[in-house]
């Protein structure tokens, strides 16, 4: 491959978990270099967040899995010597990132007005949970917090369940990708012009974007989504729509004309609807195919499928994926050699640029494992 | 200026995943041009399901297509062809999301592409990639959410797969795709050199479910187990989780076990000590939860968590949120307009340099912008 895109930039990131973290690990796999500014000792909190009790040495797992790849630099901002480090690096750094709850880096003296004083082209970015005014402004930016009160936990499941999140940190995810999104668009705008940028984000913001078809849809309709009571899938879309239990398995079924679905599968009950019942009568239409497709297998019925070219797919776990020939053409996983001889596998940059894919195993960083280092590269310019 | 002026996006893609990219890459100031065939256009304006329509047209197509351009053009006719190339040869960016195999047979591969314009940045949405035996398999989200494992992540222990509510896979490798030709474009300004940009909805949900798969990956292959009372992530311990309450439901994240026992009054609470506990019995613990957060209405509940700093929200649906001063001080929506209707949509969720960004042009209709394009660039 050519060069990575964002070779020679320098990038600050004044964060803690996922959202802010996130966002800096993909502008470090497409090449920039990645300082995380940690106090003392402790470092950044999510090094002691863990999930399912995991943990490589004194750090958590997840902690090395958002982290890799980036340079570690300790300092106190409260201590004046490390202050000026830290201006230092501000003065030479292209981008500046943090994810505090609003009023903690006006605190410190690093809000975007001080900073720029330093650096006049920098860009900014920050993060917060609900913006940086209103009533929530103080609220925990967490992200079941943020999918519940978003209106995405009604999305999911069936109408009869209680709200359904989604087993992820979505909203963290997301708002950390839009940044890379908004801090690249600035990137651009200040080589062609030498114009810095601020910019900010909220998960909130980002959760509703995340939904835009189906606000869009609520604001022209009125009326709130409704999960569809039968294998819901997506409140907007009519019958086969959804995941249908097997003899052996599970079978995910999308779009398709309803009886152009019969004549691949024979359903007798299907023949009484019309298409134009696909949305109105679904829960009765996916009630029938639930019986349906029980009678075979998931490989029977993607056989009787393929001839009609339908849109269906069997439902696989990790371990299932993991042994097809696909997943290990794409090359997902890498090895990132960690200190003590362990190796920890995880997965890539989903980038693939000039027709190759960009692995990156440095290992995260301790506390401040580069802050010497950096000292000197600083010391000599 | 606006971060992206000046930059030229020919789109040749339809339905959600790559147009939510250029939809995003508009929102930022650039221009961009959809590509549609003369008869049908972007299939998503009438193919797309939903029961509610604008003015013939889905709102789903509106939401995805404000801010853009229309040239109708057919790519299999020869003097059609000769005004594209001379766009392609102005354009600073083209996609595509197409299965593998059609830009190819239709002579718009990168390969030829890069003839036309060397310093293209050409960037595609498959749906497995561009190798291996499902490359020719429908891209489609609920498919590809079906083999990404990630229906394994939501709901409860006896639930079935559980797909998320949301096309998520489209989403996701749409702003991948975003972020690659972004970068791509920045190397340009320093370099000049073009780029090709491959992204697949499958390795994008991947990417998505990053930090469970890495914990899958590293501790002996263990499958994810859901929680069986009020799964949230299977993952996290107690309490994670929504509940039912009197009137409701209420929303509560990570949180110390005998810390929130004194704060509900809950004794069975007080006992879980032992911090790992947490997630080895976070069942039972969220069985208390769940018997005890019912008997009383969310409000009441909120009042006595949310001052002691305890990670708990109201749940909300749609009608709810809006009513909320902490959603209308964002300011998400915005109308779009053309001369026959209005439309409200949700913006653009960066704000740059204090400012909003919104945009009031409504979708195109097909071939909306042929005549002035022609005439601008001289086709």
């Amino acid at each position: 491959m050519k060069d990575l895109p964002l070779k020679n930039i320098w990038v600050l990131e004044f964060c803690q978990y996922l959202s802010g973290p996130c966002a800096t690990l993909r502008l470090a796999d497409l090449g920039a270099r990645v300082i995380k500014i940690e106090r003392p000792n402790k470092g950044e909190a999510g090094r002691k967040l863990a999930i399912e009790n995991q943990w490589v040495g004194e750090d958590s797992l997840l902690f090395h899995t958002i982290n890799r790849n980036k340079d570690s630099f300790a300092a106190d901002l409260n201590d004046p010597k490390d202050r000026e480090w830290v201006d230092k690096l501000i003065a030479k750094a292209d981008v500046l990132i943090h994810n505090f709850r609003p009023g903690t880096m006006e605190k410190k003296g690093l809000d975007y007005a001080s900073v720029k004083k330093l650096n006049r082209s920098i860009i900014y970015a920050s993060i917060s949970g609900y913006g940086e005014e209103g009533p929530w402004k103080n609220k925990p930016g967490q992200d079941l917090l943020i999918q519940s009160l978003s209106g995405l936990a009604y999305t999911t499941g069936n109408k009869q369940d209680n709200p359904v999140p989604f087993g992820l940190g979505l909203g963290d995810y997301l708002c950390g990708n839009q940044a890379v999104q908004g801090i690249l668009a600035a990137l651009i705008r200040k080589k062609r012009t030498g114009q810095g940028a601020k910019l900010e984000l909220s998960l909130l913001e980002s959760a509703v974007d995340f939904q835009f078809e189906l606000f869009t849809t609520y604001f022209q309709s009125k009326r709130v989504p409704i999960r569809s009571s039968v294998n819901n899938a997506h409140t907007l879309l009519s019958a086969p729509y959804g995941i249908y239990k097997t003899a052996d398995g599970y079978l995910a079924v999308a779009m398709m004309p309803l009886q152009r679905l019969n004549r691949a599968i024979d359903c007798v009950a299907l023949a009484g609807f019309t298409e134009a019942e696909a949305f109105t009568k679904r829960d009765e239409i996916k009630c029938v195919l639930t019986h349906h497709f029980k009678t075979n297998t998931t490989a029977h019925w993607l056989e009787r499928s393929q001839p009609h070219d339908l849109w269906m797919a069997p439902v696989m776990n990790w371990d299932q994926l993991r042994s097809t020939q696909t997943y290990r053409q794409l090359q997902v996983e890498q090895h990132v050699a960690l200190n003590g001889g362990k190796t920890l596998t995880t997965t890539r940059c989903p980038i693939r640029m000039d027709g190759t894919v960009v692995h990156a195993a440095k290992p995260a960083p301790a506390v401040g494992e580069q802050t010497d280092v950096i000292k000197a590269e600083l010391s000599r310019k | 200026m606006k971060l992206l002026e000046d930059i030229l996006v020919l789109d040749f893609s339809q339905f959600l995943s790559a147009p939510s990219a250029s939809l995003r890459l508009a929102d930022m100031g650039a221009r961009v041009i959809k590509v549609e065939r003369p008869d049908t256009g972007d299939i998503c304006r009438s193919l797309y399901v939903s029961d509610v329509e604008v003015h013939g047209e889905s709102t789903i197509f509106h939401a995805i297509n404000r801010n853009k351009e229309s040239f109708a053009a057919d790519l299999k006719k020869p003097e059609d062809r000769a005004k594209l190339n001379k766009l392609i040869a102005r354009a600073d960016v083209m996609l595509h999301n197409f299965r593998p195999g059609v830009m190819e047979r239709l002579g718009l591969d990168y390969q030829q592409v890069k003839e036309l314009n060397p310093t293209i940045i050409y960037g595609s949405i498959s749906g497995y990639g561009e190798v291996g035996e499902w490359r020719e398999m429908p891209g489609q989200d609920l498919l590809l959410q079906a083999v990404s494992g990630i229906t394994y992540l939501s709901g409860s222990a006896d639930d079935p797969p559980i797909p998320m509510g949301v096309a998520v896979g489209d989403i996701v490798a749409g702003t991948h795709l975003a972020q690659g030709i972004l970068s791509a474009l920045y190397r340009r300004l320093v370099t000049g050199q073009g780029a090709h940009i491959q992204i697949s909805m499958l390795e994008s949900l991947l990417d998505f479910q990053f930090e469970v798969i890495t914990t899958y990956l590293n501790d002996g292959f263990q499958l994810p187990k859901r929680s069986s009372v009020n799964g949230a992530h299977a993952y996290i311990a107690a309490p994670y989780g929504i509940y039912k309450t009197h009137d409701g439901y209420m929303a509560l994240a990570m949180g110390n076990i005998p810390r929130l026992g004194e704060l509900l009054d809950s004794p069975p609470l007080q006992r879980y000590r032992d911090e790992r506990s947490w997630f080895d019995q976070r069942d039972e613990i969220k069985h208390i939860l769940k018997e005890l957060l019912v008997t009383k209405p969310t409000a009441e509940w909120l009042a006595r968590l949310e001052p002691a700093d305890i990670w708990c929200a109201d749940v909300l649906d749609y009608e709810k949120l809006r009513r909320e001063e902490g959603y209308r001080v964002l300011q998400m929506e915005q109308q779009v307009h053309n001369e026959a209707f209005e439309l409200t949509t949700t913006r653009c969720p960066i704000r740059v340099d204090g400012v909003i960004l919104k945009s009031e042009t409504a979708a195109p209709h097909l071939g909306e912008h042929n005549e002035e394009i022609e005439n601008e660039f001289g086709l």
